[in-house]
């Protein structure tokens, strides 16, 4: 508890410690890999990216199953029924025809991990390679060969958008901007990497998959459909979960495989990833082409806004966003948090032989906004403008705002977030020292980064994409047992946001007991209502306002039952301190003898019904948060290394509920959004094969490299969700990208540089520096 | 299948006999053959440092190692921190200062730091910025990592 959280009556708001830590802490977490089994598993990977397999010799005795022995188990399919998405099969092993090095051809079952290891050392796999293609510009080039049949161009989802008048606008202004954006692949990297444990049941006949995922029940929807069994026939668990970003989200072929192999070996059968696979063969991110135009008018407001996007999804769509999510999101949402009516986008997702793409933290904004940043410093720069300046002319001031795609933004506050930021970045002290700093040859640069962050969509949000399977609602089932201890199943989904502590407090607030006397379950399709799980910065949003909900109706049954105990009006009632209080009086009643009356003493309520038991679902039509990130670098132009001399975040968020838990989500995201910037990459040659294939060639950074990061918190409250709070999740990573690559070339203006690219690594500043043909 | 050998692992003061192959990790042998599941693997090739443990009180990857080099050594692990139900400082600071989200670093952190400050107890903060960036954390950005140990360095200084 921090020194402020003792004037805060409520548990909402305050920095409770986590009820999560305890097991973490003391080696008692339980993750999927500490399960052991019966059987051990291992996959055989195709190492081309791109052929059609001529025959796959197996070694003696071994038990290897391909795609020829999987019968009835049908391909993952993910559907969207809209912008001339063209379905693609994604076959759960290799059927064929291999079209990423990493896919999985055939599996290895062995009773030791290290045997099943060996074993699939000796599969042979007889591949006759055709031509990859890698990059997504490549794949729409004239010739380009089609990775699938059923998509011959290679574009497997198209939006465009225009608005009306647009022409008319953009050839009236005084001045046109344009960047071209470049952002690498990249992985997202969880430290776990991912695991199955699947065991089969002989007495009732189910299966129950421990897996590392952050959608237990829409994983048991999927593999149930693919394997052709009732829902009910498989148990899905997400135990402790080390750590997802998105990654974990999408439905993953070798999970499809061990249900599989469990029924049809009907016992236990398990696999771990490990780290090669994890960045061979785990969905990537990020890997895009944007081009984006704006049209100002001379004094620096953006009249007109094109873009171009154009999204490397891999050899196959994720199920359950489909590839889409990524180019689409990027032609709903481009314009971000400035005012502009006049609005062009064209936006593609292709098919290339490489690793699939899924969401990853942040999805498609930290792209959006590094586009839209650059764009801005560009256009201050040709219209003689200040950075800040520029900003201040386009930011959204009034609220509620209509975007030109239709989007409707709840109050925020761009504009103060980035005061704030600019504010304590002292931008005029800074100009003084890096004209300093200059002479000695020194290269210090400043950024800044405003976005606007979508998060806790409902159906009408995932409904307008057209997704075959819309999430948006969650269910808290909730009850207090006779004793008054409460607890919350939840169909969400935590891996490390600390939700079970959050959910708590909110509970706690309208039971009137300690957040410890709370427990929050999650993670077990059997001991939790349906739900879509933690992804989207959604959960304190929508699974904490069914929690709400839920708590709230317990809340009065437990007022109506103390008001009969007590003999007063239920109004007249408050529950705080484990007690429910005649307010000005000092009659009470511990909270649990009124728990045990509505289970004990059901004969005086029957109106009522026995038991404390409610139900409460939750589907709001979404919000936005909103931050601005503030940086200052310092480039060495001898070795093109960056280092981040200071990083500010300004962020809104709405309703803090922990304020420690949210600034760690915050710590979190900026640290893979200054990875994104700087570090990591995901790197192909020419034939699709991936050359980072250890952490000591994908690079993420360490405590060296993450400065410590300067939190300023603003709460706008917003009225469309039933928390207040707005979801922060991803915005860190959202920020990072922009603040600093504007910063480096803040930096290296001496030399008139534009660097638009993600990562910004030595090597690209150093080509940078040369091409500018001002450095020597 | 190899032949297996006879190896005595001393796990935070007990003992396992148990018979592994030669090529066994430690990690794996720990987790697998001793039960002791808080060591977490998260590479396998020395990078991440999740599996760290202390070994003769010296923090090591236990993936690059062999269960067999282990044979008869002292071996800290994070299930043998907290003493006689009382959290460790490490444990305490980590969950004052929100050092950890999803957990799975912080075992490989705790006996990092555990084995650092017991051997150099007045280490400057920055350099414990530089012992820490031996091990990688994918949630925390770090901040809150270095905050709790610089916190329990202090207390267990003045202890
Ligand atoms: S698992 Fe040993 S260092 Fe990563
Ligand atoms: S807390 Fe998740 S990796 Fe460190």
């Amino acid at each position: 508890m921090s020194a402020h959280d003792h004037d805060i009556k409520t548990w909402v708001g305050r920095s409770i410690r986590r009820v999560e830590d305890p097991a973490l802490i003391t080696g008692r977490g339980r993750f999927t890999g500490d399960l052991a089994a019966q059987r051990w598993v291992s996959f055989v990977r195709s190492p081309v990216a791109s052929g059609r397999i001529k025959a796959i010799t197996l070694p003696p005795g071994a038990m290897v199953i391909t795609a020829a022995d999987l019968d009835g188990v049908k391909p993952i399919r993910p559907m969207l029924h809209k912008f001339n998405y063209i379905p693609i099969s994604h076959p759960v092993l290799a059927d064929g025809v291999v079209r990423f090095m990493g896919e999985p051809v055939a599996v290895v079952v062995a009773d030791s991990e290290e045997d099943a290891e060996d074993i699939a050392e000796q599969v042979e796999l007889e591949i006759e390679e055709t031509p990859p293609l890698v990059d997504a510009r490549a794949a729409i080039g004239e010739g380009a060969p089609a990775v699938h049949s059923e998509a011959p161009a290679n574009v497997i989802v198209e939006g465009r958008v225009k608005t009306p008048g647009f022409d008319d606008v953009w050839t009236s202004a005084a001045q046109i901007v344009s960047v071209d954006i470049r952002s690498r692949r990249q992985n997202a990297l969880p430290l776990e990497p991912r695991g199955a444990h699947a065991a089969f049941d002989s007495v009732s006949g189910r299966i129950t998959l421990t897996c590392s995922t952050q959608m237990p029940h829409l994983m048991r929807t999927a593999i149930a459909d693919l394997v052709g069994i009732p829902e009910s026939d498989l148990r899905v668990i997400a135990p402790d979960v080390g750590g997802g970003f998105g990654q974990k989200m999408s439905l993953t072929p070798e999970y499809v495989a061990l249900v599989w192999l469990a029924r049809r070996l009907r016992m236990s059968v398990a696999w771990t990833e490990d780290r090669r696979e994890n960045l061979i063969a785990c969905f990537h991110s990020r890997d895009q082409y944007v081009t984006l135009q704006g049209a100002f008018a001379s004094d620096g407001k953006l009249l007109a806004l094109s873009a171009d996007v154009l999204a490397n999804i891999g050899a196959y769509s994720c199920f359950p966003t489909t590839c889409a999510v990524e180019p689409l999101m990027a032609m709903a949402e481009m314009p971000g948090p400035y005012d502009v009516r006049a609005y062009a986008c064209h936006a593609r997702g292709v098919v290339t032989n490489t690793c699939p793409m899924a969401p990853y933290r942040g999805v498609s904004r930290p792209v959006i906004t590094l586009a839209l940043e650059r764009l801005m410093d560009k256009a201050a720069k040709t219209l003689a403008l200040d950075l800040v300046d520029i900003r201040r002319r386009n930011l959204i001031t009034t609220f509620p705002y209509t975007s030109a795609t239709g989007l409707v933004f709840d109050d925020a506050s761009y504009r103060e977030t980035m005061e704030i930021a600019v504010e304590a970045l002292d931008i005029p002290g800074f100009r003084q020292r890096q004209a300093e700093a200059r002479k000695h040859n020194r290269y210090l640069g400043i950024g800044l980064a405003t976005f606007s962050e979508r998060t806790g969509y409902g159906t009408p949000a995932f409904a307008a994409r057209g997704m075959e399977i819309t999430p948006g609602w969650e269910v808290v089932d909730l009850s207090m047992d006779p004793s008054g201890r409460v607890e919350a199943r939840i169909g969400a989904s935590p891996h490390g946001q600390g939700l079970r502590t959050t959910l708590a407090q909110i509970v706690a607030d309208q039971v009137g007991v300690d957040p410890s006397k709370v427990t929050v379950v999650h993670g077990d399709t059997d001991r939790t209502p349906y739900g879509f799980g933690t992804f989207a910065s959604r959960s304190a949003v929508i699974a904490g306002g069914a929690t709400l909900l839920a708590a709230r109706k317990v809340r009065s049954k437990l007022l109506q039952i103390a008001g009969r105990l007590l003999e007063a009006d239920p109004d007249e009632i408050e529950l705080e301190d484990g007690a429910a209080k005649v307010k000005g009086t000092n009659r009470f009643l511990p909270v649990e003898q009124v728990a045990r009356a509505a289970y004990h003493k059901a004969h005086l309520f029957t109106d009522l019904g026995p038991g404390l038991s409610e139900t409460a679902s939750y589907d709001p039509g979404g919000t936005f948060s909103n931050a601005c990130h503030a940086v200052i670098v310092e480039v060495d132009v001898e070795t093109g290394g960056v280092k981040i001399e200071r990083y500010i975040v300004a962020e809104d968020a709405g309703r803090l509920i922990n304020p420690m838990i949210a600034e760690g989500q915050i710590h979190g995201g900026v640290a893979q959004g200054i990875a994104n910037a700087l570090y990591e990459e995901i790197i192909y040659d020419e034939t699709g094969n991936i050359l980072t294939t250890t952490l000591a060639d994908y690079l993420p950074p360490t405590s060296h490299e993450i400065p410590a990061i300067e939190i300023f918190h603003l709460e706008t409250l917003t009225g469309d969700t039933l928390t207040q709070a707005k979801g922060l999740g991803e915005g860190g990573a959202i920020g990072a990208p922009a603040a600093i690559i504007n910063a480096i070339n803040d930096a290296l203006s001496p030399f008139d540089i534009t660097l638009n690219e993600a990562p910004a690594t030595p090597q690209r500043i150093h080509t940078a520096l040369q091409q500018s043909g001002k450095w020597s | 299948m190899t032949k297996k050998t006879d190896v005595t692992l001393n796990i935070n003061g007990q003992t396992h006999n148990v018979s592994v192959e030669p090529r066994r990790t430690l990690a794996d042998a720990i987790r697998e053959d001793c039960g002791q599941t808080g060591t977490h693997i998260g590479c396998e090739h020395g990078v991440c440092g999740a599996c760290t443990v202390l070994i003769e009180g010296v923090p090591a990857r236990s993936c690059l190692m062999f269960a067999v080099q282990a044979d008869g050594k002292a071996i800290r692990t994070v299930e043998g921190l907290a003493e006689g139900g009382k959290l460790h400082p490490l444990q305490q600071a980590f969950m004052d200062c929100h050092g950890l989200q999803c957990g799975f670093c912080t075992p490989g952190f705790l006996m990092l730091a555990t084995g650092v400050l017991e051997r150099e107890p007045d280490i400057s903060d920055e350099d414990l910025v530089d012992v820490l960036s031996s091990n990688l954390c994918r949630c925390t950005g770090y901040q809150n990592i270095i905050k709790a140990v610089r916190m329990a360095a202090e207390q267990m200084r003045s202890s």
